[in-house]
């Protein structure tokens, strides 16, 4: 058993159910308990999509045990066949569907529907959502493309001369975050190439579209924690090779048209001399000066961590402190690109892990998802999120993709906008004794109009939790008692009152720190001196 | 699927008006009894609500706390693991691990609950053991009790009556001979303070609300003890009260001038209060109720409302909106019907109304579609679908979390239907 306040990612259903909701003309039918229609709202309520997902529930109960839960099962499938009249029909069982052993698969099969009805067996209590996704993905490549598979040993034709190039989208799903926009972004970009889209899969796409998946001359991984598993085997089976770049962040995108480009037999340089980004530009400008070597932490899917990492270091100036991700199946190259950064990757889904790994680095900056949006928020760490799971404000009306050019625009507003920009900070700093900027006012980039908790509690939760293991009840809720540095160093009153002079903005960091330098070095009472000493520590 | 249409009278309820009922057993849009915890451990302040389930209820939890605005809520979930499954010994031996875990670190936690989901009651893990044999561990600091939210026993608000039913064994016997009132059923603190100030100035002393809001000042039950219900849902606790010697008031619920008037009614009648000393202090707080509500007829009179099942509160419901602001009545669904405890409501339904037990969620949305109802009640999968094929929603949830009960917020009730309505009508984009 595994204890748990909140997760990163859902059972293995809720991964079928974004391949099935982002599809048209398919239909899941899922052997679950009442309760389990909840997954609807997050394709409703989160995502605000007008449709309900196409999912008919058997809905048992438990009086229905001692009887024919096969035959619900069926009478379920019957009539979702009946109503729907989908193209293709996925069937399985909910984490407790499974334990009741009714197996979907082979009771939809003797109901002798007169399309392809595909069996997804996912194991609930041993996998989570994205896998479930991928696996669902795969199934149902497998299912309805298999059969146009050139025979073995076949070579794939080339492809005639002036005939424009086309590939495949493969990885967008319901309820990923900016994947309609970075479908839409990554098009144009191909079109700009030359190079025409043959499917979007899974989302968008139908059964139909799926058997023309062999069409493409290559595929374009997306997202590979839903995609890798059928690129590779459409590499197989088909010979199509598949682009491994993921174009998140300027200089990946310009490796992406090189990759693709390269795939398709275009010339890439036209479309890279006018393509343009403000992303570089707005990076150099003199009010990012202040950008350098912010201290960031990283935490989401393994895509968009490692994309993450990369433009926050290479393309912004910021510094990664920290970095991980909750897809343990992509454990080996989060990392690997941790290493990059001289940090070690945290591979873990326990949230709480993750908060003590925060409070411990108190970075500057958190790239994560809504579970740091949480953590920053009660540690009063500006916040911006990369990743899944998301709020119901994360899915924007604006167009607002991830990948491509256009995306590096996105993701420089995105990450900056919550920090304090760098004349602002002067300012701030400058007119720090007027009233205007009294204590405890929040400085105008916060932009909430009502403080989180009061700024010094903000500070003492962050002292409150200790480095070791991480508490189940943060201070937050119950504020913690006027914060003992974990080992006990006390503040001396001058030094106290010299702490009060530091801007308020940064006077929690100074605290920190300060408690931290007396802790490592065996100082029982802090003064000035303490704080100076600190200062000069820490300085960067 | 199976519909029937059975008449429904009951010797009980006496001059129940008889009328047709519709019970469907398909696939239900509603939310399971885990969902419960969402509001009972921001009632009981010192407790926690440990679920014993699969990724699937951990998910289910968050996802209905909606945008996770609890940073730090006091409730979790042990999540089961392929090994659990395997061996029921290994399953207590974790589950023993965890509440251990769980102690040590919330060392506030008072009274914990072991909640019971699908996957725990499927493979049978005996949670009342769990909780005896944790209590034995863990008392007198910590009381370890347990109930089933799961979705093949309960439905959405059938959670609050397990949880309160596995408190009634620890209620205190009642000492003295004084009659007592006890209010059963979750309602926000600022109703529970209108109602006791009312209570108190009709005379009615000795009045306990259940569940209390903290679980060391349990209320005192015995034969003497008088039980008012505050919500419709809540058969098994007062089943539970009842073997313990306390009474049921029939009454109907607080909702809307009515409601309020024949509840408070009820228990002025039991302890011998004055109908006319009733008449004079209720007179100011119904006078102002309908001043209020006044305001909302002419926004919802003669509209036409459409109830999916998801509360048990609908039948109140309905009952306030058609009588107090002429609403008219498509069909109110709700998840169980329990005659008996709603005999009071069911007599005040205009009659003909069609009313529905259960669901077979796309039969009753081809029913909503084709009645074109002016306004939809339904649960928060369905709303924005709806919206979208231009019927205009009323979130059912809402009516859980929002305090709706008694004089003071007929009005507030009254505007949770017409805001969406008032909404559809400025919007010309």
């Amino acid at each position: 058993m595994q204890l748990t306040v909140w997760t990163y990612e859902g059972p293995p259903h809720i991964g079928a159910m974004r391949v099935a909701t982002g599809m048209e003309q398919l239909h899941y039918v899922l052997h679950a308990p009442q309760g389990d229609t909840y997954a609807d709202l997050l394709f409703t309520m989160i995502e605000r999509r007008n449709k309900r997902p196409p999912v008919t529930y058997t809905t048992f109960a438990a009086r229905d045990l001692g009887k024919d839960t096969a035959e619900l099962f069926m009478t379920a499938a019957r009539n979702a066949y009946a109503r729907f009249k989908p193209q293709a029909m996925i069937v399985g069982a909910s984490c407790t569907g499974s334990l009741i052993q009714d197996d979907p698969g082979g009771l939809a099969k003797s109901l002798g529907f007169s399309i392809p009805v595909i069996p997804i067996d996912l194991p609930a209590y041993q996998r989570k959502e994205n896998w479930g996704a991928s696996e669902t993905f795969y199934q149902l490549v497998r299912a309805i493309a298999g059969p146009k598979a050139p025979p073995p040993g076949t070579k794939r034709p080339d492809r005639p001369a002036g005939q424009r190039a086309k590939c495949n989208l493969l990885g967008p799903t319901a309820l990923g975050f900016r994947h309609r926009d970075d479908v839409a972004e990554i098009t144009r970009l191909l079109a700009q190439l030359g190079i025409d889209v043959n499917v979007v899969a899974p989302m968008g796409a139908t059964p139909a579209d799926l058997t023309r998946l062999g069409d493409a001359d290559f595929n374009v991984v997306l997202y590979p924690e839903v995609a890798s598993q059928v690129a590779s085997w459409l590499q197989r089976i088909f010979h199509q090779p598949f682009t491994k770049t993921i174009p998140i962040g300027v200089s990946a995108t310009r490796e992406f048209v090189r990759e693709v480009a390269g795939l398709a037999g275009v010339d890439p340089e036209p479309v890279l001399a006018v393509a343009s980004t403000r992303l570089p530009w707005y990076s150099h400008s003199v009010d990012s000066t202040y950008l350098t070597n912010k201290r960031v932490f990283i935490f989401g899917d393994a895509t968009h961590v490692i994309a993450s990492a990369r433009i926050a270091s290479e393309e912004l100036g910021f510094k990664v402190v920290g970095l991980g991700t909750y897809s343990r199946e992509f454990g080996r190259d989060v990392r690997e690109a941790a290493a990059k950064y001289g940090v070690e990757a945290l591979i873990t889904d326990d949230y709480l892990e993750v908060e003590a790994k925060v409070a411990e680095l108190h970075p500057e900056l958190v790239l994560g998802t809504q579970m740091e949006r949480h953590i920053a928020k009660r540690l009063g760490v500006p916040c911006a999120v990369i990743s899944a799971p998301v709020h119901v404000q994360d899915f924007p009306a604006r167009y607002a993709p991830q990948m491509g050019f256009e995306g590096a625009n996105v993701i420089f507003d995105t990450w900056v906008h919550p920090l304090m920009m760098g004349l602002e900070e002067h300012l701030l700093a400058m007119f720090k004794d007027d009233f205007e900027f009294k204590d405890g006012a929040l400085p105008s980039h916060l932009g909430t109009g009502h403080a989180p908790a009061s700024a010094p509690a903000v500070a003492e939760v962050a002292v409150a939790l200790p480095q070791s293991a991480p508490v189940l009840d943060g201070a937050a809720s119950e504020p913690a008692p006027t914060a003992p540095a974990p080992t006990g160093a006390v503040w001396a009153p001058e030094a106290e009152k010299e702490l009060l002079k530091i801007p308020f903005f940064v006077r929690g960091k100074a605290r920190r720190n300060t408690e931290r330098f007396a802790n490592e070095n065996g100082v029982a009472t802090i003064t000035v001196e303490t704080l100076y000493d600190a200062k000069a520590h820490f300085a960067r | 699927m199976t519909v029937h249409v059975s008449g429904c009278s009951s010797a009980a309820a006496d001059q129940l008006v008889s009328r047709e009922i519709r019970t469907e057993s398909g696939q239900r849009e509603v939310f399971c009894g885990l969902t419960g915890i969402v509001w009972l451990h921001r009632k009981i302040q010192d407790a926690f609500f440990l679920v014993v389930g699969s990724r699937t209820c951990a998910h289910l939890i968050q996802s209905a706390a909606g945008v996770m605005i609890f940073a730090e809520p006091r409730f979790g979930t042990a999540i089961m693991e392929e090994k659990d499954l395997a061996g029921l010994t290994d399953a207590n031996d974790e589950l023993d691990r965890v509440v251990t875990q769980l102690l040590a670190r919330r060392p506030d936690i008072k009274l914990l609950f072991l909640v019971g989901s699908c996957p725990s009651e499927v493979i049978k893990l005996d949670l009342s053991r769990a909780a005896l044999r944790l209590s034995q561990r863990f008392s007198p600091g910590v009381r370890i009790l347990n109930y089933s939210g799961s979705g093949i026993e309960t439905t959405f608000t059938q959670g609050e009556d397990a949880c309160l039913a596995s408190l009634v064994p620890e209620l205190p016997v009642q000492a003295d001979a004084k009659p007592s009132l006890l209010v059963v059923g979750s309602l926000a603190d600022v109703v529970e303070d209108q109602f006791m100030r009312m209570f108190d100035a009709l005379g009615v002393r000795n009045v306990a609300f259940f569940p209390p809001r903290k679980s060391t000042a349990l209320p005192s039950v015995g034969p003497n003890t008088k039980i008012l219900m505050a919500q419709p849902f809540l058969p098994d606790t007062v089943r539970a009260l009842e073997e313990r010697g306390a009474k049921r008031l029939a009454a109907p619920f607080p909702l809307g001038v009515e409601g309020t008037t024949g509840w408070l009614r009820a228990a002025a009648d039991a302890f011998g209060v004055d109908p006319a000393q009733f008449d004079k202090v209720t007179a100011p707080n119904r006078a102002r109720a309908e001043r209020a509500l006044a305001a909302f007829k002419n926004e919802l009179g003669g509209r036409r409302i459409f109830f999916f099942p998801d509360s048990q509160l609908e039948i109140p419901l309905a009952r306030f909106l058609s009588r107090e602001l002429d609403m008219q009545l498509v069909e109110v669904a709700t998840p169980y019907l329990h005659r008996e405890q709603l005999a009071e409501e069911l007599k005040l339904l205009p009659a003909g109304v069609a009313i529905t037990e259960g669901q077979d969620v796309d039969d009753q949305l081809d029913r909503c579609r084709l009645a074109r109802p002016d306004i939809v009640v339904c649960g928060l999968g369905l709303a924005n679908p709806l919206e979208a094929e231009g019927i205009t929603t009323k979130w059912s949830i809402e009516l859980v979390f929002t305090p709706i009960q008694g004089y003071e917020q007929a009005a507030d009730l009254a505007e949770l239907f017409a805001r969406p309505l008032v909404r559809r009508a400025k919007l010309v984009a």
